[in-house]
């Protein structure tokens, strides 16, 4: 009799510890990471390689244990480049998924068009896309890793200045990145004191651009080139600006900043000047600087990962995913108000793109020298500064 | 009875408004409201366009550059210049009235393949405009549009609201909104097809020799249906933008009019109903494929494909002549 109820009583104690143990599983709840990305369509070179990378990372957080305990959960959607798209994706994150916080957005239109929508609903939003704008004027809700396209043109600018050059010519192409540049180009210049001579413009599709070229180099008092613009435009630049034989220093956006640019313009890019990300030149990094060794490992991890080369645009997301992190690990839970102010405060971060110090003011956190100055020479990214 | 009910013109409508009343009992979450006000937006757009395509049989792949031009002129004009939504909507939809006729006069002389190059040339330039006057537009980034406002009431889909007592929030009030919209366009679409002028549209789309020949000023329809459609996505347009709260040129891409053009022709070209179902499986399939990733688009195509294989002359024209012959079957069993 007495053993039959021990033995009652034990069955029912290992029940309850079953139940109390699935209760506190249930109880952590993974942190939904939202995040909508151009991982097809036209843009497709900026949202495939930050979605390898989101995913790559989330696994490897589970793994080493999750943040606060609890497992993170990615929901991730293609918006195709489209911003109206992005816009319902974003709606779908929020009102339907009720995602913690999202890091995503690949292109300056997919942003924008979320942005409204993230704003009212106040939930944090971490944007990977480039322009001003985004952050500039601040918005409460919204901040971004990469470096704005002002910061690009500030640091080109700078480095003439510091070669003694005064006097521009600038070519860019029609499309968002180009004219974006283009603006803020004009902008800093005008700031700097420095004189824009000839103002040309290229669409994306154009094959040929011998005749903005010509035009350029018939312009008196121009002592160097700058080509903003994105996609293979910039390559043919590069190639008519080596078939005319011009020798005016030339430069590049960081638009451009990557080994497959190399190839296309092949022998022609020799001795251009472009803005970028310490990612393409890991090994040159002298030892004492500190996103050596983030750098290094971003690129170790990320190509054995995935057998292809490495992009500055996945390490938006890198830096996208990691502030995320660290604002909800700092906050201590995941109410968007109390990340959103972690967020705000993150000072002496390490990243892939630069070091942020985020400040109520400043929802970017870099600043111009996060970008290093590379020459082309002899096919191979040189650090310059 | 029933068969009366069934021929006559408005039973379509009816059944739509029981439709739109009904569906908020399946709308569980705030995104499903925006996605059915989109829907029904568009649906209003197809509309207008099936006038031109479905009923004139005349072919415009550069409808999307209408659809632009209407939420481009609302957005600038209360956005920039701080007009009031309504006038907005108005003054945008006689613009892109005035620039379709301007256009159309001569390009609906053209016909078939020369026709849909004309207007596949005329949403380019739209959309090439838009893309790069950036001073108004915003260029490529787009530009962010106020709320939809009516003599100082203002329509945000993040508001909340009281109506009879019952608070309702902002995007069951855009739902409401466009879906009465939606309900005026199909009933002005019905009216105009069955009046003298939607005769005279049929008989240009059977033979525009006949048609000529019996007196119809073909020139004159044509370019008429052709304003009228510009106007529907002119206004619909606006009211995107205004639901929106942010435009990119990419509504007036040539992708967006093919949009258009496939809801048209895969819900059934000529049926008013069926139109705006291919509006609801075009707008919803992205969303139910979004969970299969890297297959969505392929799915996707395949959809596409084998709906018009199957079913080649829209999905409601063929569902409704299957059950309407299962129908006389068992009728003429019985009798």
């Amino acid at each position: 009799m007495l053993k039959t109820m021990i033995r009652r009583a034990g069955k029912c104690a290992v029940i309850a510890a079953a139940g109390l143990m699935m209760m506190s599983a249930q109880a952590a709840e993974p942190i939904k990471i939202g995040s909508f990305l151009s991982v097809t369509g036209p843009a497709s070179f900026l949202g495939d390689p930050e979605l390898k990378t989101l995913e790559m990372y989330v696994e490897k957080i589970n793994e080493e244990g999750g943040v606060l305990g609890r497992q993170l959960e990615l929901i991730h959607y293609d918006d195709v480049g489209n911003a109206s798209s992005a816009r319902n994706f974003a709606s779908r994150l929020i009102r339907s998924d009720r995602v913690d916080i999202i890091v995503g957005g690949s292109t300056t239109g997919a942003t924008m068009a979320a942005v409204p929508l993230i704003e009212q609903a106040q939930v944090p939003f971490i944007s990977l896309a480039g322009a001003v704008v985004i952050t500039t004027p601040v918005k409460k809700w919204v901040f971004k890793t990469p470096q704005s396209d002002r910061m690009a043109a500030e640091r080109i600018l700078t480095d003439m200045k510091d070669r003694g050059i005064t006097r521009i010519g600038l070519i860019s192409g029609t499309g968002g990145f180009g004219s974006s540049g283009r603006t803020q180009t004009l902008e800093v210049a005008e700031q700097m004191g420095m004189e824009i001579l000839a103002d040309v413009t290229y669409s994306g599709s154009d094959t040929d651009m011998t005749a903005q070229l010509t035009n350029i180099r018939n312009t008196k008092g121009v002592e160097a080139v700058l080509n903003f613009g994105f996609g293979q435009g910039p390559a043919i630049v590069t190639r008519n600006y080596a078939q005319l034989g011009m020798e005016l220093p030339f430069y590049q956006s960081h638009g451009v900043a990557s080994d497959s640019f190399l190839e296309l313009a092949g022998s022609s890019a020799e001795g251009l000047r472009l803005p970028a990300s310490p990612l393409l030149v890991p090994d040159s990094l002298p030892d004492d600087d500190p996103q050596k060794e983030v750098v290094q490992n971003y690129k170790a991890e990320y190509e054995s990962r995935w057998d292809s080369k490495v992009s500055t645009f996945g390490a938006y997301a890198y830096d996208g995913l990691m502030l995320a992190v660290r604002a909800i690990e700092e906050a201590g839970s995941t109410d968007p108000e109390a990340v959103r102010n972690a967020l705000e405060n993150i000072k002496g971060y390490v990243g892939v793109t630069g070091e942020f110090n985020m400040s109520p003011e400043d929802h970017n956190g870099l600043d111009a020298d996060s970008f290093r100055i590379l020459e082309v020479q002899n096919g191979e990214w040189k650090l310059i500064n | 009875m029933l068969n009366r009910f069934m021929q006559s013109r408005l039973q379509g409508l009816v059944v739509l408004t029981l439709i739109l009343i009904i569906l908020p009992a399946f709308l569980s979450n705030p995104f499903h409201y925006e996605l059915a006000t989109q829907i029904a937006i568009l649906a209003a757009t197809v509309v207008g366009l099936n006038l031109l395509v479905g009923f004139a049989g005349q072919i415009s792949l550069g409808h999307a550059g209408f659809f632009g031009l209407g939420a481009y002129f609302s957005g600038i004009a209360t956005g920039t210049y701080g007009w009031p939504s309504v006038p907005a909507l108005v003054a945008g939809a006689i613009i892109v009235g005035i620039i379709a006729w301007i256009v159309g006069r001569p390009i609906l002389r053209l016909k078939g393949h020369y026709l849909s190059m004309a207007t596949l040339a005329v949403g380019f330039i739209i959309a090439i405009i838009l893309n790069n006057e950036r001073a108004i537009t915003g260029g490529p980034d787009g530009m962010p549009v106020p709320a939809f406002e009516v003599f100082g009431w203002e329509l945000s889909p993040f508001g909340t609201y009281s109506l009879f007592g019952l608070e309702i929030s902002g995007v069951q009030a855009w739902y409401m909104f466009s879906s009465v919209i939606l309900l005026l366009a199909v009933w002005f679409a019905l009216n105009l097809i069955q009046s003298p002028i939607g005769r005279a549209l049929r008989s240009v789309k059977g033979s525009e020799v006949a048609a000529s020949v019996v007196g119809v000023d073909t020139a004159k329809y044509k370019s008429l249906v052709f304003v009228i459609s510009a106007i529907y996505a002119s206004l619909m347009g606006g009211l995107y933008a205004h639901f929106q709260g942010f435009i990119t040129p990419a509504i007036a891409s040539f992708e967006f009019s093919i949009l258009f053009i496939t809801m048209v022709v895969l819900g059934g070209m000529g049926s008013t109903f069926g139109v705006i179902l291919g509006a609801v499986v075009l707008k919803l399939l992205p969303q139910v494929l979004a969970d299969f990733q890297d297959l969505e688009h392929v799915m996707f195509g395949l959809i596409l494909m084998l709906t018009m294989i199957f079913m080649p002359k829209g999905l409601l024209p063929t569902l409704t002549a299957a059950v309407s012959k299962r129908i006389r079957k068992k009728t003429g069993g019985e009798a």
